[in-house]
């Protein structure tokens, strides 16, 4: 007797949804505090860090978000720390966040006009309160398209965690699909749950780049 | 501890691995091919004059860019055999990434043709070019030059993305690694090895790329 596609798989679909949203958070939180050094230092004027900086990027860019996560999971397993699965993908989607958002806020420290930070300099502004009261306000203005659609993307890569082993979204997708045999309504239904969470984001991302670009124009 | 490193299984497996990449490769290519002809009609139907059309198309691009890939291609997987296409899992994941990459192609091919400005076109044609002449000097080059560099990044992001068809097992490089990995139990050795050659699959693409773009689409200088 196969449980047929019911209120308790549609809860255990919503779990998963907790799981893929607490993850997501988790990784875009500990990115974005790792992706700001990143970013900093990619920006430092220190030509062998930037240039470390810049191969370490490269590597993330370079290489599929799965192997990264394969990598991170067996290594940190190697070196001896026993971590659950939950900690152990939060820590691969944080790596790889950090990589990313270090890239798009690189470029948009970069698009900050440099007058911004000479006038700064001119006015004997220090580095720290350059960077704080001067030239991030503005860059995290100019980043914030990029970095929502990096959201997104963080969102969707969550479901590769399932590949892994982490039950969340997409893997409890498989474990109805499993159950019930009704592959094409569990798969339909996980689907239109990612959709809900990322087209709203989407939506917004796209509207504040159109108005950014106007105001550009101006 | 006492976990001592031991690669040399990798070293066993190496010619099983660089077919694995042969396979990467030519899931990527096969899979833009689709996507570009994805792309292409979907352009067209994109700016249609028939409204149902649009809406469609509007529609694909905003559900396959707000899913994640996995699901796309479980969906597929189980959705191809119901109208008939009883694939092997090479072939869905072909269809998968086309699918998938088309909707990017779309959005890409459609920012370059409105690249190109209608007064360019005009003057094309005072200056006695005809159609065939406007379209290849005036559109096409511009506008290719102008997607070359999305395009190709497109490319790269597509061949990484097959490293999720090992999920379904069709035939590329994380699938081999699998494969090798439950054989072994060498699970670190084996995925670090991939991963490093993934990224030398990307960077001599990207090399690649952009020898292309010097040759082919750099501004004549004299």
């Amino acid at each position: 007797m196969t449980p047929h596609f019911g209120l308790p798989e549609f809860g255990f679909l919503l779990q998963g949804l907790q799981w893929t949203v607490l993850l997501t958070l988790v990784a875009f939180v500990g990115g974005c505090t790792a992706g700001l050094i990143v970013a900093l230092l990619r920006t430092s004027g220190h030509k062998t860090v930037e240039w470390m900086v810049r191969i370490y990027i490269g590597i993330f860019q370079g290489t599929p978000l799965l192997l990264q996560l394969f990598v991170v999971y067996y290594g940190l397993a190697l070196v001896g720390l026993k971590l659950s699965a939950f900690v152990a993908v939060a820590i691969g989607f944080t790596v790889n966040a950090s990589a990313f958002l270090g890239e798009i806020w690189r470029g948009a420290i970069q698009a900050v006009p440099r007058g911004q930070s000479e006038a700064a300099m001119a006015l004997g502004l220090h580095y720290s309160s350059r960077m704080r009261d001067i030239v991030l306000p503005q860059a995290i203005r100019i980043s914030l398209p990029a970095t929502i659609g990096y959201l997104v993307q963080l969102i969707k890569g969550t479901s590769l965690a399932a590949i892994v082993g982490f039950i969340e979204l997409a893997r409890a997708g498989q474990i109805v699909s499993n159950q019930t045999y009704q592959p094409l309504l569990v798969f339909g239904v996980v689907g239109a749950m990612y959709f809900i969470l990322c087209w709203p984001l989407s939506w917004w991302g796209s509207r504040m780049e159109a108005r950014l670009a106007l105001a550009n124009q101006r | 501890m006492g976990y001592t490193l031991d690669f040399s299984v990798v070293w066993h497996a190496m010619p099983a691995l660089l077919w694995g990449c042969v396979g990467t490769l030519g899931l990527a290519l096969a899979g833009m091919t689709l996507a570009m002809i994805i792309g292409v009609a979907g352009v067209a139907a994109r700016d249609s004059k028939a409204a149902w059309l649009r809406a469609i198309v509007i529609g694909f691009v905003e559900i396959v860019r707000n899913t994640p890939f996995l699901v796309q291609i479980f969906f597929l997987f189980f959705a191809l055999p119901l109208i008939g296409l009883k694939l092997n899992p090479t072939a869905t994941a072909i269809i998968a990434l086309g699918v998938n990459g088309g909707a990017y192609a779309i959005e890409i091919i459609r920012g370059g043709v409105q690249s190109v400005h209608q007064g360019q076109v005009e003057a094309g044609y005072a200056l006695g070019l005809h159609k065939g002449q406007v379209f290849r000097f005036i559109v096409l080059k511009p506008a290719l030059r102008a997607i070359y560099p999305s395009l190709t990044g497109q490319f790269i992001m597509l061949t990484l993305t097959s490293s999720i068809c090992s999920a379904v097992s069709a035939y590329e490089l994380t699938s081999v690694a699998q494969r090798i990995e439950s054989d072994t139990f060498r699970s670190f050795e084996v995925y670090f090895f991939v991963t490093v050659l993934y990224l030398a699959i990307s960077w001599l693409l990207m090399s690649g790329f952009a020898i292309i773009s010097h040759r082919f689409f750099s501004y004549p200088t004299r």
